[in-house]
């Protein structure tokens, strides 16, 4: 039990350490490295919570996929101008006013509704030879999600094929 | 003295690295960084989603998440594709200088 504590707030400093400075590093390609802190301190959150297949899959889709195609968007558009040029927009100031009147309310609401969560998830036993993460959720997605799990694979084909021709100079 | 984790813990945490997100998107002027910025905000939502997965003992929040990242991933690869065009036309990533639809 306290080994989870200390993982999840491990984790937790993790990923919001990586988030701040992601949001605040004048270069991009620093931003994208701290993004990528925090996307491993969201998977190590996965893990702790029992899903071992969304560990797999964030890992390998976005510190593999999505991060990679990042760098090669920076490298490929030159920041170097935008580095030395102001990182903040002119109503910074009101942005940052807005979040923490946000903040503030959505933590005043969780404190009250604090009692609806009061008890820690039982730890479900995995019983030893039973359906594991992956083919639970397998069985489930094949099923009972299948038009939905269709529709994903041709948003991704019409994603693909946009940003193919949105890249392309002349098509 | 160290209280074990509940989920709340978990929508805390969701809702703190949702408010930093939020704040990239609203506050930097680089292109770049908000599409990363949106990336951290779905990533909140994920957390969400995973915390109440196992609070229900049930396998449907995991398979929206996986939903969440689908999407994410087309966001991305469109965003990026639109950013490649824009830098080719305009010279600029700087949000604020793209001002064409601007009254």
């Amino acid at each position: 039990m306290l080994t989870d504590t200390l993982l999840f707030y491990f984790f937790a400093a993790v990923t919001l350490g990586g988030g701040i400075l992601t949001v605040t590093r004048k270069s991009a390609v620093h931003s994208a490295i701290a993004l990528i802190a925090s996307l491993l301190g969201v998977a190590g959150l996965f893990l702790l919570q029992q899903a071992e297949f969304l560990f797999a899959v964030q890992i390998v889709l976005y510190v593999g996929g999505v991060m990679v195609l990042f760098l090669f968007v920076i490298m490929l558009v030159n920041l170097d101008q935008a580095a030395r040029e102001r990182q903040f927009n002119k109503q910074w100031w009101l942005a940052l006013a807005c979040v923490l009147a946000v903040g503030a309310e959505v933590m005043y609401f969780l404190k009250k509704g604090a009692a609806a969560f009061r008890l820690a998830p039982s730890p479900a036993a995995a019983t030893p030879g039973g359906p594991g993460n992956t083919q639970a959720i397998a069985d489930v997605l094949f099923s009972e999600y299948l038009l939905p799990f269709e529709v994903a694979s041709l948003l991704l084909l019409v994603a693909v094929v946009g940003s193919v021709i949105m890249a392309k100079k002349r098509i | 003295m160290l209280h074990p984790i509940t989920t709340l813990h978990y929508l805390v945490l969701s809702a703190a690295l949702l408010l930093i997100g939020t704040a990239g998107v609203l506050a930097r002027r680089n292109i770049v960084i908000i599409l990363m910025s949106i990336e951290l905000i779905l990533n909140a939502v994920n957390i969400n989603l995973i915390a109440f997965s196992r609070y229900f003992h049930s396998v449907n929040g995991q398979i929206f998440a996986i939903f969440v990242i689908t999407v994410a991933v087309a966001e991305a690869a469109v965003g990026l594709g639109i950013l490649i065009a824009l830098f080719r036309n305009k010279e600029t990533v700087q949000a604020d200088e793209i001002e064409l639809l601007k009254w």
